[in-house]
């Protein structure tokens, strides 16, 4: 049953990304102009005389004067092949350029997953079993902070702080003998010990909504009769309290995963230009000002593929939680 | 003469509540919803609490295992379970007061579930939906019970042979919700029944369930008590159920008891004025109204208005994309022939799931209608058939017929005031002025007997049977013909649903309505309506004049649905011949 479910979602992911590669093409496309415009205006800024026929040449050798829909299968037969095709600006494979990018946003993001889901559904589940509790009035106030300070400044504070009285070193994931070294145990350390400054910044805000969703959720399953029932049984509060109302108020914290994921990449871009962070974010926005449409497109590609994983990942995981969508 | 009978004879308290009091806190200081209760259950007997909503009956029950959530909070009183007289005891002297225990203590956690097991009243909200019936009923076993998960399976397996489950190798391993109502509440009771407990608590456990499915878990109750010679502690609010199962008696109402006594001796010889009362209610629900029976002498029966020629309606069929035929989902309503004359009440009655609602909607043509025609002859006599009517050619008939729903809690809108509750159709059908409307809506009120006042109140500040009141208000607003009331008094105590029911006569009287009563309940068609139609399964089964039907149906089903209403006369229990129909397949 639970096989067959998740056969069925996977095959409905297929035309899904399809749809969603059509979108993302287009939307790289939207903006007038191209990559050549840009480069025509970055060009006739620096005092150069920009040669019309020089222009069109170019725009034919890069294929950017063919119709929408041709572009488009040019672009998604190649990425199909695993070919992103070459990134304007930097004259680079973009394959070359996102890869260990991508793999430090993801990396990034699922740590401030664990993170804030670590901290979240505790502290979640206190605030509801002890309603009005001073405990419960702190991990408010706590969380309205988190929810309401911006991610940048937060980050510039913990930065400040870090500096000043510990004398870490702050900014970037790497130090500077790994920054260019290949990968080894030693670096994955020093990436440990760099990532839980970005992962506690990007982690506040969202553990304070998950908090606010998890204590609102749980508020509502506490007085079902279900739980009367358990408690007539004979089980110990916590014991039961564990065992059925937070098994079954889980469910929309488990649907956050699926938009959580992308929200982490793409809403990291700030601050991890603040802290100079060598992710994806930073990249993408400069190839979007640039129109440098097979990197930006690769990009918001990856994105939404990330999405659409991470609704599917959410949906699994809720089919394994409760059986009654499993049963649908 | 079994053991069981012999302590049965020998009368042996094994709980006894003294004087308990439980308290709500809240800001405008603390409510009393069990004042000073002192009952007694005997082993292997039955008391019966019986009450109308909010005579703190349920909250008394969970009191006695402090499982009463806050703002609610014991206050008083002693609760002792005498265990040496059970057969747990070690023949030594063992009383426990179970209130002296913290609620939260491992001691009083060890006596719920063991020595006092819960049913609940909602068998679908009361167990989990997302454990297997296994793993919830094998926990009770395993909290106090020192065996091996295979072993607690075993008893598991066994608990639900016992409640008569249905395959239960297969129902171990199923979800509630795989379940049907009867079948959910067999899984509370295995539940309860885990480690053999000397007082049940049954708290409604039939009252979410039809009738039929209520005698079969009443015997199961039953045969059960006689087998393990368990005290057990009824609450219901149904006198019906009481004349089939107590031996003994308590009446509560705002939190007291008002009259405890044996079965018989209450049944005959009630003593306190409100059990005559409640019992006064239940008797006269269950024969004919005078008061329609003289109105029909006066203004016979005409023509009639609305017919269900051939209804069918059809639920998530999948309609092909090239050919019209129709395949697949579920037959909710199957050639239903109805007709209701003017001037007539017509009762629909069946069982949850038997189409009724769904075919009082397909008359008023709020769901679209699979195929065949409803019939309606309007105010100049010419005959419409609603069935293919588009919205815009439905405003009149909608005006013409209207509807009163069961629930009065969910039915109105709890951001709207009376007065805007009751003039909103008035305001669509848009006929009438500002102040015209005003006026109306006064009249309204009242007409159904509420005060001016509640015009600019909301309803909250109202009881179920005053919303109810205000739900007919709304329904006769733009002075229809014909009035479907959908369980319009299920949701009501009994003393309040003759009040609703002769409510709706008197409108009948001076408005010239035609009803449609849709119910579950036969005591009430019989008590307001002239012929009745019995729906199974989505097909009328039989229909004729309610008191033919009631003393000699013909069908079956009707026979077996009519035997399973409990009567509420304790002399004719066991006497009556339960008839079990199962359609032929």
């Amino acid at each position: 049953m639970l096989f067959a479910y998740i056969l069925r979602r996977m095959v409905w992911a297929v035309p899904l990304l399809f749809a969603v590669s059509l979108i993302a093409f287009a939307l790289i496309s939207a903006p007038p102009g191209d990559y050549i415009t840009s480069f025509a205006a970055t060009l006739s800024q620096s005092g150069d005389i920009v040669d019309q026929a020089r222009l069109d040449a170019l725009r034919e050798r890069y294929g950017l004067d063919q119709p929408f829909i041709v572009q488009y299968f040019q672009w998604i037969t190649g990425v199909v092949q695993g070919d992103f095709g070459i990134s304007f600006e930097w004259q680079q494979p973009v394959g070359q350029l996102i890869w260990e990018r991508m793999a430090l946003s993801v990396t990034l993001a699922l740590s401030t997953l664990v993170f804030t889901w670590a901290v979240a559904l505790p502290i979640g589940i206190y605030s509801a079993v002890r309603k009005y509790s001073i405990g419960d009035y702190i991990f408010t106030t706590i969380g309205f902070i988190g929810l309401a300070t911006p991610n940048f400044l937060f980050a510039l504070v913990l930065m400040y702080v870090a500096v000043a009285y510990f004398g870490a070193d702050v900014s970037g994931l790497f130090s500077q003998q790994y920054q260019d070294a290949p990968w080894s145990f030693a670096k994955l350390v020093d990436l440990a010990k760099h990532i839980w400054i970005p992962v506690v910044i990007l982690g506040t805000s969202a553990t304070a909504s998950l908090v606010r969703v998890m204590r609102a959720n749980l508020l509502d399953e506490l007085h079902r009769p279900y739980v009367t029932t358990a408690r007539a049984k004979g089980l110990s509060e916590w014991r039961l309290i564990l065992k059925y109302p937070v098994r079954i108020a889980i469910n929309p914290f488990v649907s956050t995963i699926g938009w959580a994921f992308p929200q982490l990449i793409s809403g990291a871009v700030i601050t991890a230009f603040v802290l100079s962070l060598p992710t994806a974010g930073p990249l993408m926005l400069q190839a979007l000002l640039a129109q440098d449409m097979y990197l930006a497109g690769a990009f918001i590609l990856l994105l939404c593929c990330l999405s659409v994983v991470g609704m599917l990942v959410s949906d699994i995981l809720l089919a394994v939680i409760d059986p009654r969508i499993r049963f649908r | 003469m079994s053991t069981t009978d012999m302590n049965t004879k020998a009368n042996t308290t094994v709980l006894e509540i003294k004087n308990l009091s439980t308290e709500f806190v809240s800001k405008r200081g603390p409510f009393r919803a069990v004042d000073d209760v002192s009952l007694e259950l005997h082993a292997g007997k039955t008391l019966c609490v019986v009450g109308e909503s909010g005579s703190g009956k349920s909250v008394m029950s969970r009191s006695i295992l402090q499982i009463v959530d806050p703002p609610g909070r014991v206050c008083g009183g002693e609760v002792l379970l005498h265990r040496h007289r059970t057969a747990r005891g070690m023949g030594e002297e063992e009383t426990i007061d179970l209130l002296k225990l913290n609620p939260k203590s491992s001691a009083i956690r060890n006596l719920r579930g063991r020595d006092i097991a819960m049913i609940f009243q909602e068998p679908m909200s009361s167990l989990s939906p997302v454990h297997r019936i296994g793993d919830q009923v094998g926990e009770a076993i395993r909290l106090h019970e020192r065996v091996s998960k295979k072993e607690a399976r075993e008893r598991t397996l066994e608990l639900l042979r016992k409640v008569e489950i249905p395959r239960p190798e297969k129902a171990i391993d199923q979800f509630p919700f795989e379940f049907s109502g009867g079948m959910r509440q067999r899984a509370m009771i295995a539940m309860a029944l885990a480690c053999n407990p000397t007082v049940l608590i049954a708290d409604e456990p039939t009252t979410a369930l039809d009738v039929t499915i209520q005698a079969e878990i009443l015997d199961l109750i039953r045969s059960i008590q006689k087998e393990s010679d368990m005290a057990v502690l009824f609450i219901t609010h149904d006198m019906g159920v009481v004349a089939e199962i107590a031996d003994e008696i308590a009446v509560m109402r705002f939190g007291k008891v008002v009259e405890t006594g044996d079965v018989y001796e209450i049944f005959e010889n009630p003593k306190h004025p409100y059990t005559q009362r409640l019992l006064n209610s239940v008797r006269e629900l269950d024969r004919p109204s005078e008061r329609r029976l003289a109105m029909r002498e006066k203004r016979p029966v005409g023509e009639p208005c609305l017919v269900s020629d051939g209804v069918r309606k059809v639920f998530g069929a999948s309609k092909s994309w090239f050919k019209k035929e129709v395949s697949g989902g579920l037959v909710a309503v199957n050639d239903a022939y109805l007709e209701l004359r003017t001037g007539e009440n017509l009762g629909i009655v069946g069982e949850s799931g038997s189409g009724k609602t769904t075919l009082g909607r397909c008359l008023q043509r709020v769901h679209d209608v699979t195929s065949g025609h409803i019939l309606y002859t309007n105010a100049s006599g010419q005959e419409l058939d609603l069935a293919p009517m588009s919205e815009g050619e439905l405003a009149q008939p909608w005006r013409d017929i209207r509807t009163v729903f069961q629930d009065p809690f969910s039915s109105l809108n709890p951001r709207m005031t009376i007065g805007q509750i009751i003039s909103e159709p008035l305001i669509v059908e848009g006929k009438l002025s500002g102040s015209q409307i005003r006026e109306r809506v006064y009249e309204l009120l009242e007409l159904v007997g509420l005060p001016a006042s509640a015009f600019m109140r909301y309803p909250h500040a109202f009881s179920g049977g005053q919303r109810q009141r205000v739900s007919i208000a709304r329904a006769i607003a733009p002075n229809p013909r014909i009035i479907i009331a959908d369980e319009a008094t299920s949701a009501l105590d009994v003393s309040l649903r003759t009040q609703i029911l002769d409510l709706l006569l008197d409108l009948q009287e001076r408005l010239d309505l035609s009803f449609i009563l849709i119910s579950h309940d036969i005591a009430v068609i019989r008590y307001f309506c002239d012929r009745i139609a019995v729906m199974y399964r989505g097909r009328i089964v039989e229909t004729g004049d309610t008191e033919e039907v009631c003393t000699t149906p013909k069908h079956e089903y009707t026979q077996s649905l009519l035997s399973a209403v409990p009567v509420a006369d304790p002399r004719v229990r066991g006497q009556k011949q339960r008839v079990r129909y199962h359609e032929a397949t």
